[in-house]
């Protein structure tokens, strides 16, 4: 992967001019790469990464396993794409194995979780099965841990 | 009581009593316990070691692998690093024979010496340089020769400044390159040169090359991979720099087998073996940790962009060094000594960097700053210093 992505991903707030003397090139250099990326869709935004078990909301997280029938003219990704357009959908994948779809929801409370799952997802047309598991903690996210190892504890100064 | 009754001072003996205190243990003394100070006088790796070696030493104390293990480690640590000596610096080793695993580098570099000096001989070393190796070569009753390298050269050792040094009595030349402090590094027309002076003058080679793998520009130039240097080699390397294992105290020296047996002898009554913990750990590094190396290195390589052009935006000349995680700025421009302007960057500006004089006295008029430190601290270091420069300029 280009260097600027690998510095993006692990902080998207470096500064052009940062990024240039990290790359050994120009701002205006970093500006044109990171609008390039843009405009090709590899770059599909920037956000912040939240610990949300250190927030003050109620908000919870689920887990569904979705089991789909495929059509026979564009396979999953028809059903897929009404699924994603729902706002209470983070994430959403298409796996191998058990079950076809893998969705992480969010919602302000158990009850709305399960009324988003029982009233909206499982009766779609080509929707076999949903198995819903809550999120109780997170330990790390996007490579990140929550809880991060301790500060540094070298020698100031050493040979 | 006798008028002659020692007391404590006078056990110490001559030749201890002797050695200058370290430049820069002077310095960690006035940084000690100081609160919000950055540090770029860390020559250690600020990353973690990686999680896959921690891991392997839990699980060899869970497995009771804690025991003496043979004196010069164990088979399997041997017969790996036989391996990477070959894939990585293409260099042969007998690991039966050949390979002796230490305790740090540290420890290897002084079986070297005592293995092979006789009080009197002379050894050549290159300034500025690591803080240990004049004491450890008196400690062992020789007589280090300085050898100056020069801003001019980017820091590479020269064979015309060391024809100035050799004499008769010169019985070994050390080398430390990718260099600490100055983050030389030697290209092949170095090495062989220097493999030629060595040869030329009966000497022995001592090559210290901890910072191998960090490496970024111009490839690895081993003294290792010279095959008619081979008999008068001992090779030291370790995974401190490389793995972030510091704190494991885990070296080796690659050296024909009579030499090996010397150095050899001397560690299995001093030392008896290395950790049997930190060997576990290191052969899953040499096996396993490519990965963990590239991932260090590339961060690593980006941080000196980010230093050296910031240095040098503000006005501290300093060249590219194409290996190690230290950058040498000049700070000559300032008007002040390298331990005033070390001073002053400390105490107003909560800077630390370790004064170039404590390199050795050709190190004066530069400034040793470790870029092994994270990339937030590493830019307030940097916006600290060009407010210091700039106001020294007014």
């Amino acid at each position: 992967m280009d260097a600027l992505l690998d510095l993006l991903k692990k902080n998207a707030r470096e500064s052009d001019a940062t990024l240039a003397k990290l790359l050994g090139t120009t701002e205006q250099e970093v500006r044109a790469r990171i609008a390039a990326y843009e405009q090709e869709g590899v770059i599909r935004g920037f956000q912040a990464l939240l610990n949300t078990d250190r927030l003050d909301t109620n908000d919870v997280r689920a887990v569904i396993e979705l089991r789909i029938r495929p059509e026979r003219e564009g396979g999953f990704d028809r059903v897929a794409a009404r699924i994603g357009k729902f706002p209470q959908v983070e994430s959403m994948y298409l796996m191998s194995g058990a079950y076809d779809l893998l969705l992480f929801v969010k919602g302000a409370s158990l009850q709305e979780v399960a009324n988003f799952v029982s009233a909206r997802l499982a009766p779609l047309d080509g929707v076999l099965s949903t198995a819903t598991h809550f999120m109780l903690k997170t330990y790390k996210d996007q490579g990140v841990l929550m809880e991060s190892e301790p500060h540094d504890d070298r020698l100031q100064v050493c040979p | 009581m006798t008028t002659d009754s020692k007391s404590a001072p006078d056990f110490v003996a001559p030749h201890v009593r002797s050695l200058p205190k370290s430049g820069i243990r002077d310095f960690f003394d006035i940084v000690a316990g100081r609160k919000d100070v950055i540090s770029l006088g860390i020559g250690e790796p600020d990353f973690q070691t990686p999680w896959h070696i921690r891991e392997r030493a839990i699980e060899a104390i869970e497995r009771g692998a804690t025991r003496y293990t043979s004196n010069l480690g164990t088979p399997e640590l041997r017969q790996a690093l036989a391996a990477y000596m070959r894939q990585s610096f293409h260099a042969e080793y007998d690991w039966q024979h050949e390979i002796l695993v230490t305790v740090g580098v540290s420890e290897a570099f002084d079986l070297a010496l005592r293995a092979i000096l006789s009080p009197g001989d002379e050894v050549l070393y290159h300034e500025p340089c690591f803080v240990a190796y004049a004491p450890l070569i008196r400690m062992a009753h020789g007589v280090p020769v300085p050898v100056e390298t020069f801003r001019k050269d980017d820091f590479r050792l020269t064979v015309a400044e060391l024809e100035k040094k050799v004499t008769p009595r010169t019985r070994a030349l050390l080398l430390n390159f990718p260099n600490n402090p100055t983050g030389a590094t030697l290209d092949l027309t170095d090495t062989e040169a220097l493999a030629d002076f060595a040869i030329r003058h009966n000497l022995l080679v001592i090559s210290d090359e901890v910072y191998s793998e960090l490496t970024y520009e111009g490839g690895r130039h081993s003294m290792a991979a010279i095959p008619r240097l081979r008999d008068r080699l001992i090779f030291l390397n370790g995974f401190s720099k490389a793995w972030s294992m510091t704190g494991f105290r885990l070296g080796y020296a690659c050296a024909p087998a009579p030499l090996t047996d010397a150095m050899m002898k001397i560690h299995q009554f001093g030392m008896m073996c290395a950790s049997s913990i930190s060997q576990t750990a290191g052969l899953e590094a040499v096996r396993h940790g490519d990965a963990a190396i590239n991932e260090m290195r590339d961060s690593y390589h980006l941080r000196r962009n980010f230093v050296v052009a910031s240095l040098n935006e503000m006005g501290l000349d300093c060249f590219m060094p194409r290996g190690a995680f230290y950058v040498f700025p000049s700070i000559q421009s300032t008007g002040l000594s390298s331990k005033e302007f070390a001073l002053r960057l400390l105490n107003e500006y909560n800077v630390a960097c370790v004064p170039g004089g404590a390199f050795g006295a050709c190190g004066e008029g530069f400034l040793r700053c470790a870029y092994a430190t994270g990339m937030e601290p590493l830019k307030e270091a940097m916006d600290r210093m060009r407010t210091f420069v700039r106001a020294l300029a007014r």
